[in-house]
């Protein structure tokens, strides 16, 4: 099977840059959402629709971000 | 990339021709575990590395009988190539590759790109999970001199004699944050060994996942004054980016003494008394 509907950009959430990676294989959409420094995978959820696994992932990275503290350096 | 280690990188193109060619085995190896199943180069396995690349009791690497299984099971014996990718541009393929070396395999290779540039790409994927006939594989005696402990990272901090590099990201570094956006922070303390030079692991990296060249990674280095004639041991927060860079410094440049402390910042960010610095 080949991948559709491939997608991968950036945009903000909770205060930190994220990619989010979105493509459909089969019947279904799967996203994932990256820290973009430094990289890492941190979110991930899966669609009938590409909005509705996106907006699954992005729902969950924004809990996880919420909990990520800056501290005064 | 260095014309006299080409043999440890294989591109998308090779792997689509010969993924599943006799001798040839390629593994998934995912810092998300589960992203093997939202599709995976046909043919491939999959390791777990919170669970099959680590002692689950002790924190240590893959114990050897442990690994000799999980080896054995992948229908791997220790003729058969090795070809590892994965997810954020192979950092765990990465901590597969180094204790693979560790142990003694010795034909591994990285897809470079990894995930991303499968992806993206647009190559075909499979959410199957092959079988494997079973082989018996046979670990060499552990090559410690690829791997750093505390006592001797506390030495190179003290003496100056072996370069540190941290290779988190830069607001790690100064410890602005305790662990990459959306993880668990896994730290007491956040900032770096003092002496440390930032370099994170990214930097090794085009846009498309891919390793720079020979010469702009000698240049990025380089500038930092990391050089093959000085010991290296490299760093991050669980010891999978630094292997990252650990294959970078080895196998793309060539660099002969260069260890991965997978300790990292888990272990020093959490000992009592010693010395962090800030910024």
């Amino acid at each position: 099977m080949k991948p559709e509907d491939y997608s991968r950009h950036q945009q903000e959430l909770a205060g930190w840059a994220i990619t989010i990676e979105t493509y459909k294989l089969g019947d279904v959409y799967h996203c994932t959402i990256a820290n973009v420094d430094p990289g890492a995978r941190f979110a991930r959820a899966d669609g009938t629709t590409r909005e509705e696994a996106e907006r699954l992932a992005l729902a969950k990275a924004e809990r996880y971000l919420s909990q990520t503290r800056r501290f005064t350096t | 990339m260095s014309p006299t280690l080409p043999n440890v990188l294989v591109t998308t193109d090779w792997v689509a021709q010969h993924a599943t060619d006799t001798g040839v085995r390629v593994v998934e190896v995912d810092v998300d575990t589960t992203a093997y199943d939202q599709g995976h180069v046909p043919g491939a396995a999959r390791w777990n590395w919170s669970t099959e690349l680590c002692d689950t009791v002790v924190r240590d690497i893959v114990p050897l009988a442990a690994l000799e299984t999980l080896l054995g099971k992948t229908g791997i014996d220790n003729k058969t190539t090795i070809v590892l990718y994965g997810d954020n541009n192979n950092w765990f393929a990465a901590w597969a590759f180094w204790q693979l070396k560790i142990y003694g395999h010795q034909d591994v290779r990285i897809m470079d790109g990894g995930r991303k540039k499968w992806l993206a790409e647009g190559r075909d994927l499979a959410t199957d999970k092959p079988a494997f006939p079973e082989k018996t594989y046979k670990v060499k005696a552990p090559d410690l001199s690829l791997r750093a402990f505390l006592p001797e990272v506390q030495n190179a901090m003290q003496s100056k004699s072996t370069a540190l590099i941290d290779v988190r990201s830069p607001q790690e570094f100064t410890g602005e944050i305790l662990a990459p956006p959306g993880l668990p922070e896994t730290c007491q303390r956040g900032g770096h060994i003092p002496g440390a030079k930032s370099i994170p692991w990214g930097k090794a990296c085009n846009d498309d996942g891919t390793f720079k060249s020979y010469e702009d990674l000698k240049k990025l280095y380089g500038a930092q004054g990391i050089t093959a004639d000085k010991p290296v041991i490299a760093y991050c927060r669980i010891g999978e980016r630094s292997s990252h860079t650990w294959f970078v410094l080895k196998y793309l440049l060539g660099f002969d003494n260069v260890k991965n402390y997978d300790g990292s910042w888990t272990e020093w960010g959490n000992l009592v008394g010693v010395q962090v610095e800030k910024p």
